[in-house]
């Protein structure tokens, strides 16, 4: 098919965070045989640092909706659903999708409700928790049937590449203490240095900052600034005043709001960070155990995520 | 295909996960949320094993098998990771070994041992959480529970949901619903690794009945415990030891021990008059079995309206202790005051069945106290006695001798089959070779029944949930119900966590005993024949002990 084979050659990475190329997830669901079909565009966007998705949304909706519709009509007998958080879905203007296959849905639940099984189990009815993979979406996602799912950007990118647009750029969500916080769309190819030197933003004084997402990012500090930002394009600004621990109070208790108690490690694991920070105790042998197998066994890209975050804010500022 | 697992080369089958061919090779793999009767949820993360070529640990319990796959099952990282998970699980659990259902056959302690692990390195997070009572038949110790879900999933499965997750303080845990009612069928306990679930008075109030030196103590054994109550003792599975269970009752004081049988064999004739009248003038059909308290619990809790179709008939246990306490006190000229009757039940909601008032008979209760296997077994074990080496002895005369059709009734199926068996040869006077039973959905059999000229159409089907898709589109006269999966061989008072494969040994065994009885139609039981004789001569005295009424509950 055309517009895969024009995904590939762009080389197109999903932009919820994961990168996973976007043209093997469309060839896997096109390919597979099935009566029915899914395609959920994810607007979920549960990291408290990244608010590009409701920018696209805002601004481009014509675009993400092509993107849709490049899919449905790539992939047989698929109908589409466009999952957007409750404030995007309250502002999205329902006349853009008059007359196509695309439903809107109401995202029920926290960050977690955004994983991609997750937001099966929520459109079914259930309780948006991650389910096991294998099988991946690809191959039984939405009530079984091979499903698409990918983010807002990853379908703005889609329409930008059929329409021989695309310029290998993504948008930069910025915040944090900064000068001119918001939502750049530049080159992939810049380093966060670059980043926040062009859109006015590199602060003069001592700083940190969080790349990657408010959530799963890791913590850099200046000197660590010429590397390209990987997961959410989100960078997050702290100052020379931010207390370090209580950042660090404030992500554990974001992961226990944000995780889902299914897996002990992820379950048991945080709570004990939590323990631990609560009294400013910090039980090395103990953390270090916990990040083992935090890293090593949780049951999704939460759990394991998490420890980035957490092992580079310790190591890196306490 | 052929795979490696631990450098051993073997055969797999393309649906079978990591733990299923680990399982057939005799690997054990730790896997503490996994039980084969539920959906796997792959969260309590011990089974994690190596798959070579592929970076990170894999659920054996989730993990399906692939040709050439390589697989570890132990090695420095797995046991690391096993053991810190091992820790964190145990900081959750507040434990309590010298009174727990598991009576230390407990994995979670085996593991413990195995993986040399501190299960103190936390503190308790669970301590001091609620202990939950539903109703005289269940404990949950929420203390004690380690968020596997089992419980939740067996709810579910049962189609009841009386045991959610609710969040407090961004943290979920396992609480009873509100709005709900608990059916009693304990599957909840059977199923839980943790041994969060108990059944009331387990164990602190076993040697109760025993207790009062002035009673004449009767213990009467249901038909699915004999080939249960052996696997305490490290019988294999399915062995038949209904005598040494009278041995062992016998020792621990008891003055005599009768079978539930013989009152199942009452249900049977009584239930067989039942259908044919109900067929006769087409009323409340279909009838559904009502031997089943957890069962008959669901109707009155959840269907009401279909309370008429139940058969009024009592369960064997309250008949025949009803019978001890009437015809047989007269016999051996005991008040029947004096009489204290325990039943050794495979059962929780049977403790609830007994305090159902309208089953008293002179003010007295039929049963006074009921025991499940597990609660008889762990009194065999206080006081030493061990049935693997019991010598023997035969069952009390004369309610100690059933028909084959009395035994069946601990299986799925059984009571169907006793109650065709008399209810046939009393409308044509000849005797039923076999039923062709169809399996139509799970759990769930269904067959015509050609009885002179007429057709009869019945099912028996076990698990609530598969029972709530027969009401749905329901064509059949008569419907055997049981709650628990297989019937009572695998009902909530049973030894713990057994599973498909347990149940169907326990099963077939009975269905054995049956087979091998002279006697297999519980009209021809010459006890059953002398009582109707002699004491169920009018309506009014069998029907004070042998049946009884329902109603809406709430």
């Amino acid at each position: 098919m055309k517009i895969i084979s024009e995904i590939k050659r762009h080389n197109l990475l999903g932009r919820s965070g994961a990168a996973f190329p976007t043209a093997l997830k469309w060839e896997l669901v096109s390919k597979a045989k099935a009566k029915e079909k899914y395609i959920i565009c994810n607007g979920s966007e549960g990291d408290p640092g990244a608010f590009k998705d409701g920018f696209i949304l805002e601004n481009y909706p014509q675009e993400v909706i092509a993107g849709i519709k490049i899919a449905l009509e790539a992939i047989d007998n698929s109908s589409a659903y466009l999952y957007l958080r409750k404030d995007y879905y309250k502002k999205f203007d329902k006349k853009l999708i008059k007359g196509l296959d695309i439903k809107l849905f109401k995202k029920t639940g926290g960050y977690l409700a955004g994983e991609e099984t997750s937001v099966c189990a929520a459109i079914e009815g259930e309780r948006p928790e991650p389910r096991i993979k294998p099988p991946f979406p690809s191959e039984s996602g939405l009530w079984g049937c091979p499903t698409l799912i990918n983010n807002v950007e990853t379908f703005y990118c889609v329409a930008k590449i059929a329409q021989g647009k695309y310029e290998k750029k993504r948008f930069y969500s910025i915040s944090g203490a900064v000068k001119n916080q918001g939502v750049y769309e530049l080159p992939l190819s810049w380093s966060i240095e670059r980043i926040l030197a062009e859109t006015g933003n590199l602060p003069k004084g001592k700083f940190f900052l969080q790349a990657g997402g408010k959530a799963l990012g890791e913590v850099l500090l200046p000197s660590e600034l010429k590397r390209q930002v990987k997961g959410l394009g989100a960078i997050v600004v702290y100052d020379s005043k931010t207390d370090a621990m209580a950042l660090l109070r404030k992500m554990v208790e974001f992961f226990l709001v944000a995780n889902c108690d299914k897996c002990t490690p992820c379950r048991e694991g945080i709570y004990r960070i939590g323990q631990m920070v609560k009294k400013g105790e910090i039980d090395k042998k103990a953390l270090a155990d916990i990040f083992f197998v935090l890293e090593n066994t949780s049951f999704c890209a939460l759990g394991s995520g998490s420890v980035l975050p957490l092992k580079s804010l310790i190591n890196k500022l306490l | 295909m052929k795979i490696t697992i631990n450098k051993k080369k073997v055969t797999a089958a393309p649906e079978e996960t990591i733990l299923d061919v680990a399982k057939k090779e005799g690997i054990e793999i730790p896997a503490l949320c996994f039980h084969s009767d539920l959906k796997i949820k792959a969260s309590c993360r011990l089974c994690l094993v190596e798959i070579k070529g592929r970076p990170g640990l894999y659920t054996a319990c989730s993990t399906k098998v692939e040709p050439g796959m390589e697989i570890v099952t132990e090695s420095v990282k797995i046991n690391k990771a096993r053991r810190i998970n091992l820790e964190l699980i145990f900081a959750q659990h507040q434990e309590e070994c010298n009174d727990c259902v598991m009576n230390f056959n407990c994995e979670l302690l085996g593991l413990a041992r195995k993986y040399k692990i501190n299960i103190n390195r936390f503190d308790d997070r669970k301590k001091g959480l609620p202990v939950y009572e539903f109703g005289p038949s269940l404990i949950f110790d929420s203390s004690k529970c380690i968020d596997c879900g089992n419980c939740i999933d067996v709810c579910q499965q049962q189609g009841i949901g009386y045991l959610e997750k609710k969040e407090k303080g961004n943290l979920y845990r396992v609480v009873p619903a509100k709005n709900k009612e608990c059916i009693y069928c304990g599957q909840c306990l059977v199923h839980c690794p943790a041994g969060a679930f108990e059944a009331v008075g387990e164990f602190e109030d076993i040697a109760k009945p025993l207790e009062d030196k002035n009673k004449v103590v009767v213990f009467q054994i249901a038909p699915s415990i004999r080939s249960s109550i052996g696997e305490e003792f490290g019988l294999p599975h399915g062995s038949v030891v209904t005598e040494k269970i009278v041995a062992g009752i016998k020792e621990l004081g008891v003055d005599k021990v009768f079978d539930v049988c013989v009152g199942a064999d009452i249900t049977t004739i009584e239930e067989s008059l039942e259908l044919i009248e109900r067929l006769e003038s087409k009323k409340n059909l279909p009838m559904f079995t009502s031997c089943c308290p957890a069962w008959v619990r669901f109707i009155e809790s959840y269907h009401p309206e279909l309370v008429p179709n139940l058969t009024t008939v009592r369960s064997p246990q309250i008949i025949l202790g009803g019978l001890i306490k009437t015809y047989w006190a007269q016999q051996e000229k005991i008040d029947p005051e004096r009489i204290t009757v325990v039943s050794i039940m495979p059962c929780v909601a049977k403790k609830y069945e007994i305090t159902r008032e309208e089953l008293n008979i002179n003010g007295l209760r039929p049963v006074d106290y009921v025991l499940t296997t597990r609660e008889l077994a762990k009194l065999f074990k206080r006081k030493n006695i061990d049935l693997k080496n019991i010598k023997p002895q035969k069952i009390d005369n004369p309610l100690g001798l059933p028909t084959g059709a009395g035994v069946i009734y601990g299986a799925s199926g059984g009571v169907m089959e006793s109650a065709l068996r008399t209810t046939y040869k009393k409308l044509t006077g000849k005797k039923l070779l076999k039923v062709e039973f169809k399996q139509i959905a799970e759990r769930t059999k269904a067959a015509e029944v050609k009885i002179g000229n007429q057709l009869i159409k019945v099912a028996t089907v076990s698990g609530i949930g598969n029972a709530k898709k027969i009401l749905e589109n329901n064509p059949y006269d008569y419907v055997e119900v049981m709650a628990c999966p297989g019937g009572c061989i695998g009902g909530g008072g049973q030894p713990m966590l057994a599973d498909e494969e347990i149940r169907k040994k326990r099963a077939a065994s009975l269905f054995k005993i049956d087979s091998r009885k002279k006697i297999r139609f519980a009209d021809e039981n010459p006890i059953v024949k002398k009582l109707y004789q002699k004491f169920l001569k009018d309506k009014k005295i069998v029907h004070s002990i042998c049946h009884t009424k329902f109603y809406e509950q709430n």
